[in-house]
């Protein structure tokens, strides 16, 4: 008898256009929220779209998400065997599923080429 | 085809870890304007923010040093293949840019006011400085991020990844890139272009570095013409963490407890082992990477390895004050994943952590290719068959700020070409095509490609299991085909991947065939069926694309007065 975790995931390109979906993810100890969304990624559905660099070390800090309603980063929460919600943060701007702009404005070069700073 | 973003400057680098950041400053201070692009989020990803301790420079600080010990025994580590123009560049010009970190605010650890410097396997003296506590990277990072937000002259563009460079008449004038937060496609024209990109240690299974080290400036590189070096040596680290599973946690944390507490290394049976492969440990941390991941290894084929795969890591007769004095949090965060040092060993393995081949370059870090210059871990050939514990951080720092001096000084002394369109088409018709409707689980295929090179490629090599590698890459390359996958619209994960994979691909096989052409064992290294280490062999291998091949060649190291003009 194996425990699964059930992820509970926000899915969309829009903010008013999304829809969660569900994830059964097998469950060992000492996984993180991470860990269970790469394994959807790689066994369910590759489409899923989440920022991350460092994996492991919380050292990047970029797979900043809200999970049951808390602002956590994903890879220090831990994946447990019941269900769990995952979304893109409220407060910022999403891009695609888990992904939203986190980067200081001055590092994002989609708004530097739009407001016609190109010559950079 | 929507008209692609266009942007231009003198100098583009592609990267911002330790070595991307310095360059950045340096070109911008001698005048250059930079463009500092990151796949990711500028200053947050690559290796440096992952460096859990130490940076080895010979200042002096607490006992007498001088740069060519440090020099010594990094030649000594590299098993007679440095470059010694690069190794004896880190090791001089590595302790001004500790000083120039120090002043920055980086916050070495000091005692009684001198810098400390931890004694690390492989140096003859206590060389390594730190930021406590296992904060070495995160502090080199953040110090470096803040001087690149006040330096005037550098632009920055986060989640740009870098797909081909643009060159024409054999000269790199631009780049093209996917920007994963919109999906459009985007030309760069620079007159210069600096690849920091680290390294490849994403092509295994277990690593210790950041995901979006997967070799893609070796891939850029190599496909714009440039030759890689010493590309077989992958360096594992050998207590790389592998059970009780924890999070939050670098797999490499065990290193800083071992530089100050020693630490017993035992097999599954409770036996201290390193003996048996030549090297005695004694309780202290003496043994170099590639010996003891070479000693973890043979004793798990053995059948004495730990239940989990690998070697049993103590700390149980260190009292609990002299773990909490040294580690202090870092012991909370243990506790709350369930570990107790004082009353269970950990279990550890090696994990892939570094690559001391590369791209092939100059003092100057200038390529064969003009206008395109390298830096930090993406240079080949400073650290030989094995680096030291330390060089690498101190090699980000140094090569990035001479990488940053020479791009300037290019850019003030030559003329070169406009940025061509037309160089650009086949690239940017990549970036935007339209996707496959169905394609092979992408991140699925990365993973495959990771147990790949963990079974076939790692720290022991074969010559059945090398061309067994060789040929699933080649399979895999087949399913990955020529048209990228996905939708194109934004952050479109089937299209990273497809576009990364692209490049592991190709760089797992320069890897894998390298490997399989070095008949002998040295260093990182290790062929079962070649043990032992042949005069004849004592040559760097460079690697050239032609066409899709990939071509392998033996030269000399430069060494002695070659290095010294």
């Amino acid at each position: 008898m194996t425990a699964t975790a059930r992820l509970r995931v926000w899915r969309g390109l829009a903010p008013q256009a999304g829809k969660f979906e569900t994830y059964e993810v097998p469950f060992e100890p000492g996984q993180s929220v991470l860990d269970g969304l790469r394994w959807i990624r790689a066994n369910r559905d590759p489409t899923l779209a989440i920022r991350f660099s460092c994996i492991n070390a919380n050292a990047c800090k970029e797979c900043m998400m809200e999970i049951d309603g808390n602002t956590v980063y994903a890879c220090t929460a831990r994946l447990e065997p019941r269900e769990i919600t995952v979304q893109p943060l409220s407060n910022k701007a999403l891009v695609r599923d888990l992904v939203t702009e986190i980067a200081p404005p001055a590092e994002r070069f989609w708004e530097r080429v739009k407001t016609g700073v190109q010559n950079v | 085809m929507t008209e692609p973003m266009h942007v231009e400057t003198d100098v583009l680098v592609i990267g911002s870890g330790g070595a991307g950041m310095y360059a950045a400053i340096e070109a911008a201070r001698s005048g250059a304007h930079v463009l500092l692009v990151d796949r990711s989020l500028i200053g947050r990803g690559g290796a440096t923010v992952m460096a859990q301790m130490t940076v080895a420079a010979a200042l002096g600080s607490q006992a007498p040093d001088h740069w060519t010990f440090h020099l010594h025994d990094t030649l000594q580590a590299g098993r007679g293949l440095c470059d010694e123009r690069l190794s004896r560049l880190l090791c001089e010009e590595g302790p001004d840019c500790i000083r120039q970190m120090d002043e920055w605010g980086v916050g070495w650890a000091r005692k009684d006011g001198r810098i400390t410097a931890a004694m690390a396997p492989g140096h003859d003296r206590p060389r390594c400085v730190y930021v406590d506590f296992l904060n070495t990277g995160p502090a080199v990072s953040k110090t470096l991020r803040a001087v690149v937000n006040r330096t005037p002259g550098i632009r920055k563009a986060c989640d740009l990844l870098i797909t081909d460079l643009v060159s024409h008449d054999g000269e790199v004038m631009g780049a093209v890139a996917l920007h994963l937060a919109s999906g459009a496609p985007v030309t760069v024209a620079a007159k210069a272009i600096i690849v920091a990109t680290g390294g490849l240690t994403r092509l295994y299974r277990r690593n210790s570095a950041s995901a979006n080290m997967g070799g893609d400036g070796y891939a850029l590189a190599l496909r714009a013409g440039a030759p890689l070096t010493d590309m077989e040596f992958v360096q594992f680290f050998p207590i790389g963490h592998l059970a009780p599973r924890l999070i939050g946690m670098d797999p490499i944390m065990w290193d800083p407890f071992r530089y100050k507490l020693g630490g017993r290394l035992l097999n599954g049976l409770g036996e201290e082992f390193t003996s048996r492969y030549g090297s005695r440990e004694d309780g202290a941390y003496v043994l170099t990477r590639d010996l003891a991941t070479y000693a973890i290894v043979k004793e798990v084929e053995a059948g004495r390895g730990s239940p989990h795969g690998g070697a049993y890591l103590s700390f149980e007769h260190c009292p609990e004050a002299e773990l909490r004095a040294a580690f202090g949090p870092v012991i909370d965060r243990l506790a709350r994943n369930a570990i107790d040092l004082t009353k269970m060993p950990v279990e550890v393995a090696p994990i892939a952590h570094y690559h001391m081949g590369g791209v092939a370059a100059d003092a100057r870090m200038e390529t064969e290719i003009p206008g395109l210059l390298v830096a930090g871990e993406a240079i080949g050939g400073t650290n030989g068959a094995n680096r030291l514990s330390g060089n690498a951080v101190t090699e980000a720092l140094v090569f990035g700020r001479r990488a940053g001096r020479s791009a300037a000084s290019r850019i003030a002394g030559t003329t070169s070409q406009p940025f061509r369109p037309s160089a650009a088409r086949a690239a940017l018709d990549l970036v935007a095509q339209k996707g496959a409707p169905a394609n092979p689980n992408s991140a699925d295929m990365i993973q495959r490609l990771q147990s790949v090179m963990a079974e076939d490629v790692g720290p022991l090599r074969t010559r059945e299991g090398l061309q067994r590698a060789i040929a699933r890459i080649d399979d895999l390359a087949e399913e990955l085909g020529e048209r990228p996958f996905g939708d194109g619209r934004r952050f479109d994960m089937r299209r990273i991947d497809w576009f990364d994979l692209r490049n592991m691909l190709l760089v797992a096989r320069v890897v894998a065939q390298a490997a399989l052409r070095r008949t002998e064992s040295r260093g990182a290294h290790q062929r079962e069926d070649f043990p032992g280490m042949l005069p004849a062999w004592g040559v760097n291998q460079v690697a050239r694309c032609h066409d899709g091949r990939i071509d392998l060649t033996s030269v000399p190291p430069v060494q002695g007065l070659a290095a010294a003009q």
